[in-house]
C-alpha cells in the first residue's frame, strides 16, 4: 500500500485498537523514524526526498495522535464514520445543566471581585475534576470491550456510539476546567 | 569562462560543512575520521567576527578586517545583524536605540540597511559573513564547499528561518538543513553515550536564549519542548555597561568614540568571568576614560537579565511534563555560559551541575559539523528529532488565530484543512498563515498570506480546497492546496509578510553571481600579471646575458616588439590580452631561452669535478 494512503495505525504496523501499549508505540516511533527521516535521504532524489518528508510528517502526526488516548479514540472514531463533530460549548449535556448553571454564576461573583466565590469555586472544580476522571475510568472499560469486540460487531458499534458520547462530555468539562483556572 | 570546469563527481564528494552563524562571533567546521574541527584561517584563527563592513573598493568585507573597520569606519559597518533577520522596521524600533543600525526602510517594507553610500538587506550583510565562512573552509579542505548545514536559534520563527536560508543561498551555499542551535549542541557533547537520559541545553549566546530539553535514547536525540528569546544576550549586557560609561566618559562620544568603548566595556565583562575585581580603561582622542569595575557590581546589574533566562526555562520544563530533579544532565553553550553568575543561576534551577567541558564558543559549530556528517551518510548512528517552537494557525473571524499545529510538535510535522468560497464564482481564497501562541491575530506573527487562485467559478460554498501545511525539517512552512473533487494541484501565491520575496531572492542571486563573475575576472587578471612580471623579468636578466648579443637584430627586434606588446595591455583588465601576449612573448624567445640554456649547462658542466 502506498506510504501515504496508510492510516495511522497501518502505518505503524499496529492493529485498529483502542488500547495502545505505550512503550511498544515509542519503540516503532524510534524505528520508524531511523527508516524514512529526512535527514536519511539528503543524497537522494527529490522524488524520494519528497516521499520521504511526507512518510516523517504521517509518522510524527501520528505519534502525536495514537500517544495521548483521547486524541487516539477521536481519530479511531473518524476513521469508522463516528465523526465527533464540532462540539459547541453552548450544547450543555443535559446531567450537567444544573452544576454548571451553579458554576457559571461563582465564576460571575468572581469576576465581580466576590473573593468568597473563589472558595466555592476552587471546590466545583474538584467536583468537575471528579467528574473527568469518572468519564477517563468509563473510557478506559469501553477501550476494552471495542477491541474484544469482533471488527464491525454491532458490540463494537454500540462501545464507539457511547465513547462518542463520553468524548463530548469530556471535552464539555475540559473546556469548564479551563475557564475556571483561568479565573482562578 | 571557458578554463573553469566544474567536475561533478567531485563536487558529490565534497564536505558539507557545519556553520555557527552567531549574532557576535561565527565559525565554520567539518567532520573528518577522527570527528569534528573548527576551521582556521591563514593566522590560526577560529572565531570570525559577525562584522560587515563596506570597503572603498564597494565590496562587502566580513570577519577580523572588518571588525578593525568597525572602529575607523563604524558608518561603513555593521554588528550583531542577526538581530534583524526576518524582522520588519516595526519589530526592531528597541532595538534602534541600542544599536548603531541605520535603517532607510519605512513601515512594512523590508528592512534596508545603509552602509556607505550603498544600501543591503540583512540577508546580504549574513551572506558577507557565509562568504567568508566558506572561502576560510575551501582554503583549510583544499576543495570547493558548496553544501552548508546552518545553525539558527531554536526560538527562531519561519521568517527568521528563512532570511537565514535566503543568506545562505546569496553566499552560494546550498543549505541542506537548518538546525537549532541548543540541539547542534547536544550531537557535540556526545552524550549520547550514556543509555539513556534526559538533558536540558542552556544556550545563551551574543544575541538569542535557548532552552531545549531532548531524551537521548540509543543515539535518537529526540526534543520534547524548547522555549527561548531571540532577542535576549550578551549584547543586552555590554549594552547596559556602555549605557553607564556613555554616562561617565569624558572622551568624544562619536561613533568611534562610542565603538571603542564598547571594545572596552566588553572586555572588562569578560575578565570578569575570571577575575573578582578589573578595570574598564580607554584612551581616545586624548581623553582617559577609567574605572573599577568589580564581579559583584556586574552580578547585581546582570542579576535581572539572568533572571530573564529562568522564566524560558521553566515554561519549558512544563511543557515536556518533567520536574527539574528528572532532568539527568544539562549542557551550556553561548560565551555568555562563562559568567558564574549565569552558571550559578542554571545549577540552582536544575540542581545540577552544568556540563562546561567544551568550549561555549565552539560547540554549536562542532554538533553542526556532525549533523553535516547525518546528512553525508558518515554518521548513521545518531538522528536528531527536533520540534517547532511556535504554534503555527490561521487567521478566522473575528481576528481570531485557529491553530493548526501546536509548538513542541515534532517535525515535519503537517496539518490539513478545507476551504470554500463565500461568495458565487469566487475565484481566490486568501489564508493568513500566523505563528505564535496568543489567541488574537493582533497578538501572533504574521508569516504569510497564501493565494489560493483560479478556483473553479462555483456557487459560494461548494468549491473544496484541500489546504496542506506542512513544516519541514528545517521549521520551515511549506503550503499546498488541491481541488478535493478534481483532485487538482491548486495554484498558491506566498506573500511573505517579512523578509524578501522569491523574486527578490533570485534577483540578488543573479547579481552576486554577476559580482562572482566580476571576482573570478579579477583573479584571473591579477594571476596574468604575476606570470607577465615572471617573464619580463626573465627577459631583462637575459639581455644582459651573452646569449643576447648571439641573437640576430632580427630576433631581438621581434623580442622587443613583443615586449613592448605585453607592456601595452598589461593594466588592461582583460585577462585573454595578457595571456595572448605573453604566449607571443614566449614563442618568440624559444631560441634565446634554448642558447641560455645551454651556456648555463656549459658553464654548470664546467665548474663540475667528478671526484
Amino acid at each position: 500500500m502506498p506510504i501515504l494512503s496508510r492510516n495511522f495505525f497501518q502505518f505503524f504496523g499496529l492493529e485498529q485498537k483502542l488500547c495502545v501499549d505505550a512503550e511498544t508505540l515509542q519503540k516503532r516511533f524510534y524505528e520508524l523514524s531511523r527508516q524514512w527521516h529526512p535527514d536519511r535521504f539528503s543524497r537522494k532524489s527529490a522524488s524520494e526526498q519528497a516521499e520521504a518528508l511526507d512518510a516523517t510528517s504521517i509518522l510524527n502526526d501520528g505519534y502525536r495522535t495514537l500517544r495521548n488516548p483521547v486524541k487516539r479514540a477521536e481519530y479511531l472514531l473518524k476513521e469508522e464514520g463516528f465523526p465527533i463533530g464540532e462540539q459547541r460549548s453552548k450544547d450543555v449535556p443535559p446531567e450537567l445543566l444544573e452544576e454548571v448553571f451553579e458554576l457559571n454564576m461563582m465564576l460571575e461573583e468572581l469576576r465581580g471581585g466576590d473573593d468568597e466565590a473563589r472558595g466555592q469555586l476552587e471546590k466545583a472544580r474538584g467536583n468537575f475534576a471528579g467528574l473527568q476522571s469518572d468519564v477517563d475510568g468509563q473510557l478506559e472499560s469501553l477501550f476494552a470491550k471495542y477491541d474484544a469486540a469482533a471488527p464491525e460487531s454491532d458490540t463494537a458499534k454500540q462501545a464507539l456510539q457511547e465513547i462518542r458520547g463520553l468524548l463530548n462530555r469530556r471535552r464539555y468539562i475540559d473546556n469548564l476546567l479551563r475557564d475556571v483556572d483561568r479565573a482562578l | 569562462m571557458g578554463t573553469f570546469q566544474i567536475d561533478f563527481g567531485e563536487s558529490r564528494k565534497s564536505k558539507i560543512v557545519g556553520i555557527d552563524l552567531g549574532t557576535t562571533n561565527s565559525l565554520v567546521a567539518y567532520l573528518d575520521l577522527t570527528g569534528p574541527k573548527i576551521v582556521e584561517d591563514a593566522e590560526g584563527r577560529k572565531i570570525v567576527p559577525s562584522v560587515v563592513s563596506l570597503a572603498e573598493n564597494g565590496r562587502l568585507v566580513a570577519g577580523e578586517t572588518a571588525r578593525e573597520l568597525l572602529l575607523t569606519k563604524p558608518e561603513r559597518s555593521i554588528y550583531s545583524v542577526k538581530r534583524l533577520m526576518g524582522r520588519g522596521v516595526g519589530d526592531v524600533q528597541d532595538e534602534l536605540k541600542l544599536f548603531p543600525f541605520r535603517i532607510t526602510s519605512e513601515g512594512d517594507a523590508a528592512i534596508q540597511l545603509k552602509l556607505g553610500e550603498r544600501t543591503f538587506t540583512p540577508p546580504e550583510i549574513s551572506a558577507a559573513i557565509l562568504k567568508q565562512l566558506k572561502d576560510n573552509a575551501e582554503a583549510a579542505l583544499g576543495a570547493p564547499v558548496s553544501e552548508a548545514v546552518i545553525t539558527v536559534p531554536a526560538y527562531f520563527n519561519d521568517a527568521q528561518r528563512q532570511a537565514t536560508k535566503d543568506a545562505g543561498r546569496l553566499a552560494g551555499l546550498d543549505v541542506l538543513r537548518l538546525v537549532n542551535e541548543p540541539t547542534a549542541a547536544s550531537l557535540a557533547y556526545g552524550l549520547d553515550k550514556r543509555q539513556d537520559g534526559v538533558i536540558a541545553v542552556y544556550d545563551f549566546g551574543g544575541g538569542t536564549f535557548d532552552i531545549s530539553i531532548l531524551r537521548l535514547h540509543e543515539g535518537i536525540f529526540e526534543v520534547l519542548a524548547t522555549n527561548g528569546d531571540t532577542h535576549l544576550g550578551g549584547d543586552d549586557i555590554d549594552n547596559l555597561l556602555l549605557r553607564i560609561a556613555l554616562e561617565e566618559a569624558e572622551i568624544p562620544q562619536d561613533s568611534e568614540g562610542v565603538q571603542r568603548l564598547r571594545r572596552a566595556v566588553i572586555k572588562a565583562k569578560e575578565e570578569l568571568s575570571f577575575a573578582p575585581d578589573t578595570k574598564i580603561e580607554l584612551t581616545y582622542a586624548g581623553k582617559t576614560y577609567q574605572r573599577a569595575l568589580s564581579r559583584e557590581l556586574l552580578e547585581r546589574l546582570i542579576a535581572p537579565i539572568v533572571e530573564r533566562t529562568l522564566e524560558p526555562c521553566r515554561a519549558c520544563l512544563a511543557d515536556a511534563k518533567l520536574t527539574p530533579e528528572q532532568i539527568d544532565e544539562v549542557v551550556m553553550v553561548g560565551g555568555s555560559t562563562r559568567i558564574p553568575l549565569v552558571r550559578a543561576a542554571v545549577e540552582r534551577l536544575f540542581k545540577a551541575k552544568p556540563h562546561t567541558e567544551l568550549n561555549p564558543d565552539e560547540v554549536v559549530a562542532l554538533g553542526a559539523a556532525v549533523q553535516a556528517g547525518i546528512l553525508a551518510g558518515d554518521v548513521e548512528d545518531k538522528l536528531l528529532l527536533d520540534v517547532t517552537p511556535l504554534s503555527l494557525g490561521i487567521e478566522t473571524m473575528g481576528g481570531v488565530v485557529s491553530k493548526l499545529i501546536h509548538r513542541n510538535s515534532t517535525i515535519p510535522a503537517s496539518a490539513t484543512e478545507s476551504f470554500t468560497t463565500a461568495v458565487d464564482g469566487q475565484r481566490n481564497v486568501l489564508i493568513h498563515v500566523l505563528q505564535g501562541e496568543r489567541e488574537l491575530v493582533k497578538d501572533c506573527r504574521s508569516l504569510a498570506r497564501f493565494d489560493l487562485k483560479d478556483i473553479q467559478p462555483m456557487p459560494a460554498g461548494f468549491a473544496r480546497i484541500e489546504v496542506r501545511f506542512l513544516i519541514d525539517a528545517n521549521g520551515i512552512l511549506n503550503v499546498t492546496a488541491r481541488d478535493s473533487r478534481t483532485g487538482k494541484e491548486q495554484t498558491v501565491e506566498v506573500k511573505p509578510s517579512y523578509g524578501l520575496t522569491e523574486e527578490q531572492v533570485e534577483g540578488m542571486i543573479r547579481e552576486s553571481l554577476e559580482n562572482a563573475e566580476a571576482d573570478m575576472n579579477e583573479r584571473q587578471v591579477r594571476e596574468a600579471r604575476v606570470e607577465a612580471d615572471n617573464i619580463l623579468a626573465a627577459i631583462a636578466k637575459a639581455q644582459r646575458n651573452d646569449a643576447w648579443q648571439a641573437l640576430s637584430a632580427g630576433e631581438r627586434n621581434e623580442i622587443e616588439t613583443a615586449q613592448r606588446a605585453l607592456l601595452a595591455v598589461y593594466h588592461q583588465p582583460d585577462h585573454h590580452a595578457i595571456n595572448a601576449s605573453i604566449e607571443e612573448l614566449n614563442r618568440v624567445t624559444m631560441d634565446l631561452a634554448e642558447n641560455m640554456m645551454n651556456t648555463a649547462v656549459r658553464g654548470a658542466l664546467k665548474g663540475t669535478k667528478i671526484e
